[in-house]
Formats: C-alpha cells, sequence, structure tokens
C-alpha cells in the first residue's frame, strides 16, 4: 500500500500525456491552489454518476471515496482496488473525521491565497524592504507544506494499513485528524515536529515527488492542454508572473492562470454546492453553509461560517479561470483568441445563452426566449414596457437604444408612442378625406367670397370639417380595436400600420 | 415705372373705345412676365397691372410666386387664381385650421415650394401630413410657434423628403421622437432651427447630425443639449453656421473633451451659454479653424480669451456683449486678429478710449462698431478712429455720455461712408448735427434723448442726408415743425419716423411728413399739439402706413379714425390710448381689414357697446390691450370666439395719467437710476 501511493507520486509526475479525467482527478488531490474544493470533487460526479439527480446526490465524503476509488479502479490499478473494495469495508475509516480535514484544508488554502495575495498587492513595498518579502515567503512555504502533509494524511487514511502505523507513531499527525485543528502554530509545530517522526520515509518520498512535479512543472514545455495546476503557487515562477502582471484580468498572459474546462453536463446541473451530509444542492456557497448549520453545532463555528475568502478585494481567484466545452466557441480554450470566462457562473450563463437551446418564452409576449432562466424574469419586468419603438417593429426599453439603433440602419424611422399612432388613424385614410374636403372647401369657400360672410362661412366651414375630420376617425378607430385582439398581442396591428406608412411615403 | 402707369392709362382709354384691337393683347407673356418682373417693389403696382385687362390679369395671376395672404377664409378663392405660388407666407393668418392647409395643399400641390405657418395657430399635425401628401417638392417650412404640435406634426415633416429648410422654433410638444422622424426622412436637410424646443435632447440633435449629412446651419438654442452630441454635430462636413445660445446644457467639459474641431464652422454663437468659462474657450479656439463670427455675449469674462484668437485666421467679426473686459483683453484682442470688421462690446465693462484706440490702429478695416453703454468712452476714442482711417459704416454709441461736441464733429469730418449712427441720450447738441451732416450717406439716424438738438441742427441734416430711411427724435424737445418738414422735404425715402414726446409738434410736421410716401411708421406719442388733421393729411397720401401711434395725442378724434379708415388699408397696428376716440371711430377703425394690434386704454368716449361691436367686426385681430375695467361688459363668448381664431386678449390695469412728464425730468430720472 505505501508502495501504491508512491507509484501514484511517480506515475503522476512521469507520465505526461494523462487523460483529462485523471489529471482532474490528480488535481483534485494534489492542487493546494484550488480554492473551491466541492467544485473539484463535484466535477468528477456526473462522469460516473451521470443521472444522478441533486435530491439523492452522494454525501461528499462518500462522494471523494468514490472518486478515490473509481481513480484507481479505473486508471492505476484495477485488481488491486476490486480487491480492495471486497478487502475493505467501506466503513474502515472515519468519514466525519475525513470531511474535517478537508474542511480544515480548504480553509488553510484560502489562508494562503490571502497571503500571497497580499504580497502581490504590497510588492511595491517589498522592493524596499526585501526582508520582509522573504518572511512571508517562508510562511507561504510553511502553509503549503503543512496542506501537503494534511492532504496525504487524509489520503492515507483511506489506507488502513498506513493509516494504523502512521497514527500510532506519529501525534501531529494524529493531531491533524482532529476536525478541530486549525491552528497555525500548531502546524508549525507540526513542521517541526515531522523530521523527528521516525516512519517519514514515505512522506520524505511523497514530498520529493511533489518537488519532481513542481519541477516538471517548470519545464519551458509543458503540455499545452495540459489542465494541470500548479502544485506549488508560491514558487518563484508563480512571484514573477504577478511581478510583471500587474497586467488586467482580462489581459492574463496565456500560461499565467489555471485553465478549468467543466463538462457540459457538469454545466447545465442545476447546482453547484452541495451538502456533503444529506446531499441538499445549493447555488451559493453562503447558502450552503447557512444550511450546515442545521447538521450540528461543529459547522456553527465562525471558522466554518465565515466567507471562504476572508478579503473582499482579494478577487478569489487571481489564477483561475474558465474554458467553455463546446469546440469551436472563442470561450474554448482551444480557440485561437481564447478569452477565458471568469467565474463559474460565467461559463453556465454563457454556456447555456450560447449553446443551449432557449427554452424560456416570456409569457407576455409569447416572443422573446431564453435558456437562462434569469434573463427571462429579466426580460419580464420589462416585457411590455418596451415604449422606444422603431418603424421595423424592433422595441426597445431605452431611448438612447433606440436611437442608437436608428442611427445604424438606412431608412428606420423613430416610431411614435402607441396612442398618437392610434389618433392620426392610417394615413391614407386621412389623405382621401381631406381631398374631399379640399375640393368642396374649394367651391365653397368661392361662394363665400361672393356672399362676403367672412364669419358665418369660417363657421361653417369649420362645422363640416369637424365630424369628418374627427368623429369620423374616431369611429375608424374604433373599428380598427374590434379587427385586432388587441388583450392577446398589444403591438399585433403597428407593423401593418408602418407598413401603410412605408407605403405612401 | 412711370412710363407703365402712363401706358396703362393709355390702355384703359383705348379699351374704353376700341376693346377689342386694344394693342396691348399682342404683347407676348415674355415681355409682360418681364415687366412684372420689374414691379416688384410695390404690391399696389402689380395690383394695377392686373387691373388693365383680363389677359393682363391672367398674367399677372401665373406671374405670381410668392403670397402673404391676410384671410384664410379667402384662400381656396385666391390660391385657385394664383395657382402657381411657390412661396406662401401665412403670418398674418393668425387662425388657420387643418382644412385650410389641406385646400392649400390641393390648390398648390407641386408647385408649393415655401410655406410659413410661423404666425398660425389652430392646425394640428393633420394639416402638416396633408401638405407633406400633397406638396411634395416642398423645400422650406417653418412651423415656428407651434407650440401645440407634437411629434406627430414632426413625422408629418419627416415625410418630406425634398425638404431643406426646417424652422421650428418653440415648438415645445416636439421631442427626440419627431426630431428622429425629420433626422431620417429628410436627408437633404440644410437648414434646421430647433431653438426653445425644450423636449430636444442630446439624442435627437445627435441622430440629426449622424443622418443629414448636408445640414449647413443649426441652431439648438436654448434646448437641453449637452455634451453628448457635440462630436457628432463635430462630424457634419459642411455646418457653416451652428448656434447655441442659452444651452446652460454646453459647460467647459463639453468644448475641452471634444477631440475633433469643426472644421467648416463660419459662424458660432454661444451667447448666454453661462457654463463656459473663458479657460475652455481659450484653449478650444484653434478647433474652429474657419470661423468668420463668434458670438459670446453674456457669457463669461473674455480677458484671457482674446489673446487665443490669433488661432482662427479668418476671424472677422465678434460680438461680446455684456461681458467683462479689460483694456489689455482688448489689447490682445487687437494683436490677436488678423482683420477685424465688426466688433460689438455693447454694454461691456471695462472698455476704455485706450483700448478702442489699439484696436482701431490696428484693424483699419472696421465696419462696424457698437460701442452701447460704455460710458467711459471720451472724444479720445472717436479721435482714435477717425485718424486711424477706418471708415466705419455703422456707429452704435448710445449712452456714451461723455463724448463732446468736438468728438461728433470728428466722426462728421472723417466718417463718409456712415450709413447706421445711433447717439440716443448723448451730449449731442446742434453744433455736432450739423457736422453729422456731412455724412451724406446716412439712412438711419437715431438721436433720440438729446435734449440740447433744435431745428438748427435737424434742418442741416434735412438738407444734405437724403438717404435717410428711419428718424428717431424720441424726447428731443427742442425739434419744432420747422426741423421735421425741413426733414420731410430732404429725406423722401422717410420710412420710420418717431417723434415722441417731441411736444412742440403740431399739424404742420405731420402734413409736410406726408410727402414720404413710402412712410410706414409713425410714433407721435404725446405729442399733444396734434390733431385729427394731420393724422388725416398723413393717412391720405402715406398709404403704406402700418404702424401708428398716437397715445396721449388728445386733440385726435373720431375725424382721424374715418380717415383712417377710408385710406389706410395696410394699417396693421395701433395705439390709440387716450385719444378722444368714440365708438364712431373706434368702428371705423375696425372696418380696417388689415389691423392686427390695438391697443385701447383710457378712451373716454368709448362704450362697452362699442367695443364689443368693433370686435365683432375685427375678425382678423391679433392682439388687443385694453382696460381691465371693460372685462366685465365685454361678452365672454365673443371674446372665446376672437381667441379660438388666434386673437390675444391682454387686460391692463394701467393708472389714468393724463399729466406729461417733462423730458428733462425724465432724462434726470434715468440717469440717476444708472448711477445707483
Amino acid at each position: 500500500m505505501k508502495q501504491t501511493i508512491g507509484e501514484l507520486g511517480i506515475e503522476l509526475s512521469s507520465d505526461s500525456k494523462m487523460d483529462l479525467k485523471l489529471t482532474r482527478n490528480s488535481e483534485s488531490f494534489h492542487n493546494p491552489n484550488s480554492s473551491n474544493y466541492n467544485l473539484n470533487s463535484f466535477n468528477q460526479a456526473p462522469q460516473y454518476f451521470p443521472n444522478l439527480s441533486p435530491t439523492n446526490f452522494l454525501s461528499r465524503a462518500e462522494n471523494l471515496q468514490q472518486n478515490l476509488k473509481t481513480k484507481s479502479t479505473n486508471t492505476f490499478e484495477p485488481n488491486l482496488n476490486s480487491g480492495m473494495a471486497t478487502q475493505n469495508p467501506p466503513l474502515d475509516w472515519d468519514p466525519h473525521a475525513m470531511l474535517s480535514n478537508l474542511s480544515f484544508l480548504e480553509q488553510k488554502i484560502h489562508e494562503v491565497q490571502s497571503l500571497v495575495q497580499s504580497i502581490i498587492e504590497q510588492q511595491a513595498e517589498f522592493s524596499s524592504r526585501p526582508s520582509e518579502l522573504a518572511t512571508r515567503q517562508q510562511l507561504a512555504t510553511a502553509d503549503l507544506t503543512c496542506i501537503i502533509i494534511q492532504l496525504i494524511s487524509t489520503a492515507g487514511s483511506l489506507l488502513p494499513s498506513i493509516k494504523n502505523t502512521l497514527l500510532s507513531n506519529n501525534p501531529a499527525l494524529r493531531q491533524l485528524v482532529n476536525p478541530d485543528f486549525n491552528n497555525n502554530l500548531k502546524c508549525e509545530g507540526l513542521m517541526r515536529n515531522f523530521p523527528e517522526t521516525a516512519k517519514n520515509s514515505e512522506y520524505e518520498d511523497l514530498l520529493r515527488n511533489l518537488d519532481n512535479e513542481a519541477d516538471w512543472m517548470k519545464e519551458p514545455n509543458p503540455p499545452p492542454e495540459s489542465d494541470i495546476v500548479d502544485t506549488n503557487p508560491i514558487d518563484e515562477h508563480d512571484l514573477k508572473e504577478s511581478d510583471d502582471g500587474d497586467a488586467e484580468r482580462e489581459h492574463l498572459p496565456p500560461g499565467s492562470y489555471i485553465v478549468l474546462q467543466l463538462e457540459k453536463e457538469e454545466i447545465l446541473a442545476p447546482h453547484t454546492h452541495f451538502c456533503v451530509i444529506c446531499g441538499k444542492g445549493f447555488k451559493r456557497d453562503a447558502n450552503l453553509r447557512m444550511h450546515m448549520r442545521g447538521h450540528g453545532d461543529e459547522y456553527k463555528t465562525p471558522a466554518a461560517l465565515a466567507k471562504p475568502s476572508k478579503e473582499p478585494g482579494s478577487d478569489a481567484h487571481p489564477v483561475t479561470r474558465y474554458s467553455c466545452p463546446f469546440v469551436g466557441c472563442k470561450r474554448n480554450k482551444e480557440h485561437k483568441k481564447f478569452q477565458p470566462l471568469k467565474t463559474i457562473l460565467c461559463v453556465k450563463n454563457h454556456y447555456k445563452r450560447s449553446h443551449c437551446d432557449k427554452s424560456y418564452t416570456c409569457s407576455r409576449c409569447h416572443a422573446k426566449k431564453f435558456s437562462v432562466i434569469a434573463d427571462l424574469k429579466t426580460h419580464e419586468k420589462h416585457c411590455g414596457r418596451d415604449k422606444w419603438q422603431c418603424s421595423c417593429g424592433t422595441t426597445f426599453s431605452r431611448k438612447d437604444k433606440l436611437f442608437g439603433h436608428v442611427a445604424l440602419f438606412q431608412g428606420h424611422t423613430p416610431a411614435l408612442p402607441m396612442d398618437e399612432v392610434k389618433a392620426s388613424g392610417s394615413g391614407q385614410g386621412n389623405d382621401e378625406m381631406t381631398e374631399d374636403l379640399g375640393g368642396y372647401n374649394g367651391n365653397f369657400a368661392s361662394e363665400e367670397c361672393l356672399t362676403g360672410m367672412d364669419v358665418k362661412g369660417i363657421d361653417e366651414s369649420r362645422a363640416y370639417f369637424s365630424p369628418m375630420n374627427f368623429d369620423g376617425f374616431g369611429a375608424l378607430d374604433e373599428f380598427g380595436r374590434g379587427g385586432f385582439d388587441l388583450e392577446d398581442n398589444p403591438f399585433a396591428f403597428i407593423p401593418s400600420g408602418f407598413g401603410q406608412r412605408s407605403g405612401d411615403s | 415705372m412711370e412710363m407703365e402707369t402712363r401706358e396703362k392709362k393709355r390702355i384703359r382709354v383705348e379699351a374704353n373705345t376700341e376693346p377689342s384691337e386694344s394693342p396691348f393683347e399682342a404683347l407676348s407673356e415674355e415681355i409682360l412676365f418681364l415687366i412684372l418682373d420689374l414691379l416688384d417693389s410695390n404690391p399696389l403696382d402689380k395690383k394695377s397691372f392686373s387691373l388693365v385687362s383680363r389677359s393682363f390679369f391672367a398674367v399677372e395671376s401665373r406671374h405670381r410666386r410668392s403670397l402673404t395672404p391676410l384671410r384664410p377664409e379667402l384662400l381656396p378663392f385666391v390660391l385657385s387664381r394664383y395657382n402657381s405660388i411657390s412661396h406662401l407666407n401665412l403670418t398674418l393668418c393668425p387662425y388657420l385650421s387643418d382644412a385650410s392647409l389641406s385646400s392649400i395643399a390641393l390648390l398648390l400641390g407641386p408647385s408649393l415650394r415655401s410655406i410659413n405657418l410661423s404666425g398660425s395657430r389652430s392646425f394640428s399635425h393633420r394639416g402638416i401630413e396633408c401638405l407633406a401628401n400633397k406638396c411634395f417638392n416642398l423645400e422650406e417650412i417653418d412651423v415656428s410657434n407651434g407650440v401645440e404640435l407634437t411629434d406627430e406634426a414632426a413625422a408629418a415633416i419627416g415625410r418630406m423628403s425634398k425638404v431643406e429648410r426646417v424652422r421650428m422654433r418653440r415648438c415645445k410638444k416636439v421631442t427626440d421622437l419627431g426630431i428622429g422622424c425629420i433626422a431620417v426622412g429628410c436627408p437633404n436637410l440644410k437648414l434646421l432651427c430647433l431653438k426653445g424646443c425644450v423636449g430636444v435632447t442630446d439624442l435627437g440633435v445627435a441622430l440629426i447630425a449622424v443622418k443629414c449629412r448636408k445640414l449647413r446651419s443649426l441652431d439648438v438654442s436654448f434646448t437641453m443639449i449637452t455634451k453628448k452630441c457635440l462630436p457628432a454635430i463635430a462630424q457634419l462636413p459642411n455646418l457653416q453656421d451652428l448656434c447655441m445660445t442659452g444651452c446652460l446644457g454646453i459647460n467647459d467639459k463639453a468644448l475641452v473633451t471634444l477631440k475633433q474641431g469643426f472644421k467648416s464652422l463660419q459662424a458660432l454663437d454661444m451667447s448666454n451659454c453661462q457654463n463656459i468659462t473663458q479657460a475652455s474657450v481659450s484653449s478650444t479656439l484653434h478647433k474652429y479653424p474657419s470661423l468668420h463670427f463668434l458670438n459670446l455675449s453674456y457669457c463669461c469674462p473674455v480677458n484671457s480669451m482674446l489673446s487665443g484668437l490669433h488661432g482662427v485666421l479668418k476671424l472677422n467679426s465678434i460680438k461680446l456683449d455684456g461681458c467683462h473686459v479689460s483694456a489689455d483683453g482688448l489689447k490682445s484682442l487687437a494683436n490677436s486678429c488678423i482683420s477685424l470688421k465688426e466688433l460689438s462690446l455693447s454694454k461691456c465693462s471695462g472698455v476704455s478710449d485706450e483700448a478702442i484706440s489699439v484696436i482701431v490702429a490696428k484693424h483699419k478695416d472696421l465696419v462696424k462698431l457698437d460701442v452701447t453703454c460704455c460710458r467711459y468712452i471720451t472724444d479720445l476714442t472717436l479721435a482714435a478712429i477717425t485718424s486711424s482711417g477706418a471708415s466705419l459704416v455703422s456707429l452704435s454709441m448710445e449712452s456714451c455720455t461723455k463724448v463732446t461736441c468736438e468728438g461728433f464733429r470728428l466722426i462728421g469730418r472723417h466718417c463718409p461712408k456712415l450709413e447706421e449712427l445711433n447717439l440716443t441720450d448723448t451730449d449731442l447738441d446742434d453744433e455736432g448735427l450739423k457736422s453729422l451732416a456731412q455724412c451724406r450717406n446716412l439712412t438711419s439716424l437715431k438721436i433720440g434723448i438729446c435734449l440740447k438738438i433744435t431745428d438748427e441742427g435737424l434742418i442741416q441734416i434735412g438738407r444734405s442726408c437724403p438717404h435717410l430711411q428711419e428718424l428717431d427724435l424720441y424726447r428731443s424737445i427742442g425739434i419744432t415743425d420747422k426741423g421735421v418738414s425741413e426733414i420731410a422735404l430732404g429725406c423722401s425715402n422717410l420710412e420710420t419716423i418717431c417723434m415722441s414726446y417731441c411736444t412742440s409738434i403740431s399739424d404742420e410736421s405731420l402734413k409736410c411728413l406726408s410727402n414720404c410716401a413710402r412712410l410706414n411708421t409713425l410714433e407721435i406719442r404725446g405729442c399733444s399739439l396734434v390733431s385729427s388733421v394731420g393724422i388725416s393729411a398723413i393717412a391720405a397720401r402715406c398709404c403704406n402706413l402700418s404702424k401708428l401711434d398716437i397715445k396721449k395725442c388728445y386733440e385726435i378724434d373720431d375725424a382721424a379714425m374715418l380717415s383712417l379708415a377710408q385710406f389706410s388699408h395696410n394699417l396693421r397696428q395701433i395705439n390709440l390710448s387716450y385719444c378722444s376716440v368714440t365708438d364712431v371711430g373706434v368702428l371705423a377703425l375696425a372696418s380696417i381689414s388689415c389691423l392686427q394690434v390695438v391697443t385701447m386704454l383710457h378712451l373716454s368716449g368709448m362704450s362697452a357697446d362699442g367695443l364689443a361691436a368693433a370686435l365683432l367686426m375685427c375678425s382678423r385681430l391679433m392682439k388687443v390691450k385694453l382696460h381691465v375695467s371693460f372685462k366685465p361688459f365685454v361678452s365672454p363668448v365673443l371674446i372665446d370666439r376672437l381667441e379660438s381664431r388666434g386673437c390675444l386678449f391682454q387686460w391692463l390695469n394701467k393708472p389714468f395719467q393724463v399729466q406729461l412728464e417733462s423730458s428733462e425730468v425724465w432724462k434726470q430720472q434715468s440717469h440717476d437710476i444708472f448711477v445707483e
């Protein structure tokens, strides 16, 4: 079993053409920089449980266990693993302890992250005080080592023989298993204790392997499609990157950030945060954390409830970007002008908007369709209130958008609001009517001239015109209203009205 | 002209004797058209021409291109006679219904090129739609003051695809949507006036700039535009004239952030833009390389800006009215401008002799100078002007009280080209006036409130200024009949004369003035010696009289009104407050069909019934000022009826005041106010 772990590490470092899934497994296993642990563990789930629904989702601990099992089953040592599955009963190890270990890891990673962030932010100051930078670096290295040890011990806990030997011989590691253990000082104590432990050869091997892997990562030509994460983010390389990298996040140099690519199924899964105990899914981590309180007192600690990244300005993922799984898309990492997506939410919205059917139809206008339900809700807030309309029938919620549209296209005219259009009636009818009236008016006026009764004449003419001009149109208007079902579709007759107008001119 | 009339007389004689063989029947239409082309100056000549014969009548009908009708209800008849009218000015028809517009559209159709509806109310977008449908050659439309016109009306204008000039001042209900329709529908637009269209914002103006690339003149005064539309306007390749008076949304940022300049702009008016400062103006002046005219009146202090003008090589006309300028600023203006032709410093504080001297020394081409109310100006300025060799054509120095007789003498001696001179409220005396008589080209002379001048000087003017058209003698109390009669003899082209409060004026003056056949404006307010005899003489011989002010001429009675009613068919505006006119006179006046504006306050002899009868007769009235005491006695139905036709009633509550204040006291009072 010890050998297995060693082999695993060696294999990871040596095999440069790793299967994508495998890399992700290794990443979830090794990457201390991966802040969203939930995500990483979740990433694998749909591949193996495609029909999994959030309600009966496995607990996080089981999930992890499954991952580890399947990983070894599918890739490395099928025989050994099948033997393991039969030999070891599933509850040979304590899932609660495992969970607490993972939570600790998560927090630790965040700590390191904020530390690195602070180093980046205070670069200028450090240039004048190099000693302080060195201290910080040491601190980060210490934290990272702690994380690695924790990781290994967590993984080791799955292997009974190691666990037993380790825990029995190393009090520091036993301490690590304790869920309340999250103290830096203790961790440093661990670091000091570590070399003194009698049976640390396996860990030294592992660490060496990890170092090798880091060296491999620093090689000039890393595998281009690699999703692999830097296992050691606080190395010289990274610091340099951030030194000349005051470039904006949009223009991160390729390679300076980690590209994660979720599969289609993962993206379309409705939730991203799952309760490890009951499997309930949440859209936001904060909601999950609040939910976790219901599962027991241990989740009510300030640390458990705290936001994963404590510094608001720390931009939780300075070096993590996402790729769209749709090949050919500009957001896909294969694309020449690849533009990564910033957050997992961006991935989801982008994928749904760009590569999915628009299945949500607006219940008001029955015309607009959306693939993201939030878009639909936003639209429904304004639907029917698009008062800015173009002669082509397009409506806009904002006047400047309409004018931008009109400026862009030849022959498009701003349309006047509904009531005015209705009042004027159709242009054609108006013309004919006035033509008749005008003809009559000519005769009439000359008669009036002869009689010389100005006052009376003009009054009569007004009386004559008014019913035709106004009442007549009123009737026409009513007719129009009866003809079209306004209730159903308020814009139904606009295009026809405009057709007539353009026909006139 | 005289030949024409003689010919016509002969025609009449011959027509009576031998109607069938009139030699004028043989004249071809082309020849008659040529004759008519020469008759354009006086409308009455054409009328008599058309009365010669049937064929002359027909030819005149076909020849006429522009028409300014007075009675909208006669329009169908008039237009069926003049069916090739291309320019229709309806400003004298305050009530114009949609039906009238539709009949105009039908009768004139494609021949109509230009229509002016700026003085009319009561029509709506329907009428304009009729024009848009029938008159598809329309190039110019003016719907100014259509405060009730909506976007629909603008959309109707937008359907006139050939329209080039659109004026819509004060169309307050028109918004960006309407303007957008015009922008899209009128690609040939060259002139657009949106002055006071408060509903228009950046979006509409920017769209105009995007769509109407031929635009040459744009007036966006008193609108809510901001810097957002300026880049689009700057893109217009042919824009020459931009007026942004009173645009409070235009500030320094708008000018400074504008990346490109107005390459073709020749005239820029930013008067009353109170949110811009001289710093931004001076730093952006280089963006207007073709500028000829710049107006920064009532804008900001301009001292430091003036030195930046050297970048604007073509600038030759500047208006800085009401700005604070210093002597240094004006000196730098003199140095930075290459050729200044017109300079207006009216009401500028800080204008001094020294500054003006520097300017006139540098700019010998200066033609027009306005230093109204620059009170520190003395004879030194005039000495500098006259010695520099500048040949001023127009000089305005109202209320420059420090200028003395010596200065006026210099003007008279050295400014022979002077045509317009305003010396109102100065220290002018007879000696100065005599010197000014050497300016033989004077057409406009304003010497009101010059209490020292007498007939002696005026006689000299009358003898030597034959081209005088406008004379203002307001409160110049030294003037008597003798001087005025000399003016009337010498200046036969006189069109406008004001002798208000010249209390020595009597009927004799008016009798003499009746020789000036072109007289159209006569103001003799407070000339209590004038009686009906004088007015009758004017009425009988000055048939162009259109504006008459006889307030407080107590001697004038019904006789004057009767003769006005008989002869003055062109009378448009009259003020007869305090006159001894009774119901008879008012009714007689009401029979003048042109009459539009009447002021009748404190008419002792007028009764409410007489007023009502007169109002009933006067169907063309646009504005009536009456004492508020009459209001209860006039039927509201009648008032409603008149108001619905576009008449505006003003009920004033001025106290009855017979006694005239002496002009000396009045002038002293006005000066006291200034000192305070």
